[in-house]
């Protein structure tokens, strides 16, 4: 059989169908902020940026695009009704105190112990760049990483033990990839759902540790987007 | 008669000399006060610490504090340079004339906000695990391991507001606020560009930072152009 790999739209797409109505959830730069577009219809979930917002709305179009209200990945942004704004240090004491239900965060690397790499991948020549990650990480009450499953040379990202510096240890609760979901339980990688056409086999040829599969492993099957 | 409005840049930066600590508000652009690093890039201070959640944006309004090497120390949660070759202060990072003092963003924030409020240190159990904790004291609470972050204070800040007052009582609009809220309890002196200056004092439920936190406002039109 064959398969097609998801879009970043498409993981998108399948994180933001987990967010449940009430929720809220801080989303990180790149793929994590397209979750926005797809939250299902009739779940009021407030997003909260850690730049100090809590009510984020659609990223501003035309006129009413504003300089002066960005989100943390300095997009001019909209406001919902019943928006806050605040300051850093109380957005990030929302954040470590355990206020925000889930965090949606890139990844370079996860382990199947939780472990998370996501802030230096040794870019020769550039400088450290941390940001909220580590905070977020430490802080949500859930953690969910959106990746691609393996590297551009094809190697794994879902490992053993990662290879590149850590954000936070034992911190990840579920995956997306444009192949699978997987959940990180305390027996390590145990996968919820597979590509349509990908057989269990090929995806642990992919994956650089065991995968377990669930007993109602489903078909990750998203609409085209 | 209580009177912070200053009417030049010069007086704005008054005092800012060599060796001095200075913080930066500001995050994707709002709450950045571009008008008055352009003008601390100008001055001839030197041996520097700047302490600004990212160094990209010092880079972009006051090049010459790099070029010239006149930043000695930089504390940040991003260290980073625009675009895939190194940028002015990533090459000062590498010839070892810029030293840097990484933090995650919120204890950088906390740190800041420590500064300001009298507490010299505090645990947190964020980084623990990662490099960034490493040679810092470790200690469990409550089964949670937490690594110990000191405080961070400044001779001055720098930062934008939308209006203030002779007080200097601040209100900020959009997402301003971010770090500058913070900055302005934590250094000595700090110095507020805003867009209007009222001529009466704000009004109580609208002021985001006490004026007690000010030492000196000026008006100036947004000078950003990135």
């Amino acid at each position: 059989m064959s398969y097609t790999p998801l879009s970043r739209n498409q993981i998108a797409w399948r994180a933001a169908q987990d967010l449940e109505d009430g929720m809220i959830v801080n989303l990180g730069l790149g793929m994590p902020v397209l979750c926005a577009n797809y939250r299902p219809e009739g779940r009021e979930v407030l997003l909260q940026s850690e730049n100090g917002v809590l009510g984020v709305g659609p990223v501003a179009q035309g006129e009413e695009a504003d300089r002066d209200l960005t989100d943390a990945g300095s997009q001019l942004i909209t406001l919902i009704p019943g928006a806050s704004v605040f300051s850093s240090a109380e957005s990030f004491a929302m954040i470590r105190g355990g206020h925000i239900d889930v965090t949606l965060l890139g990844g370079f690397e996860v382990a199947s112990n939780g472990d998370l790499a996501n802030w230096d991948a040794d870019m020769p020549g550039k400088g450290p760049l941390i940001g909220g990650a580590m905070d977020l990480a430490v802080g949500a009450r859930e953690v969910r990483i959106m990746m691609q499953h393996t590297t551009k040379a094809g190697g794994p990202r879902l490992l053993e033990k990662c290879r590149y510096k850590l954000t936070a240890p034992a911190c990840v609760n579920r995956v997306y990839t444009d192949l699978a979901v997987v959940e990180v339980t305390l027996t390590g990688f145990l996968v919820r759902e597979v590509l349509k056409g990908l057989s269990r086999e090929e995806l642990q040829a992919k994956t650089g540790a065991m995968l377990k599969f669930a007993d109602d492993c489903g078909v990750l099957k998203p609409p085209a987007l | 008669m209580i009177d912070k409005r200053v009417s030049s840049v010069e007086e704005a930066l008054a005092g800012l000399g060599d060796g001095a600590a200075v913080m930066f508000g500001g995050f994707g652009g709002a709450g950045l006060a571009v008008n008055l690093i352009r003008a601390l890039a100008a001055l001839p201070a030197k041996d520097l610490t700047v302490i600004s959640n990212s160094v990209r944006f010092l880079e972009d309004y006051g090049p010459a504090l790099f070029e010239q090497k006149r930043v000695k120390h930089a504390v940040a949660s991003a260290a980073r340079s625009r675009g895939s070759a190194s940028g002015i202060s990533e090459l000062q990072l590498q010839d070892g004339t810029l030293t840097l003092d990484i933090s995650p963003q919120g204890s950088f924030a906390e740190r800041i906000r420590a500064g300001g409020a009298g507490i010299p240190a505090f645990y947190t159990p964020t980084s623990v695990g990662t490099p960034v904790a490493e040679g810092k004291e470790h200690r469990e609470f409550g089964g949670k391991m937490c690594v110990l972050e000191t405080a961070l204070t400044a001779d001055f800040t720098l930062m934008r507001a939308e209006r203030a007052d002779r007080y200097g009582n601040l209100s900020f609009r959009g997402t301003q606020m971010n770090f500058g809220k913070e900055m302005a309890a934590a250094a000595k002196c700090t110095v507020v560009e805003v867009t209007q200056i009222l001529d009466d004092l704000l009004p109580t439920a609208e002021i985001h930072v006490p004026g007690a936190y000010v030492q000196r406002v000026i008006q100036l039109a947004d000078g950003r152009d990135v």
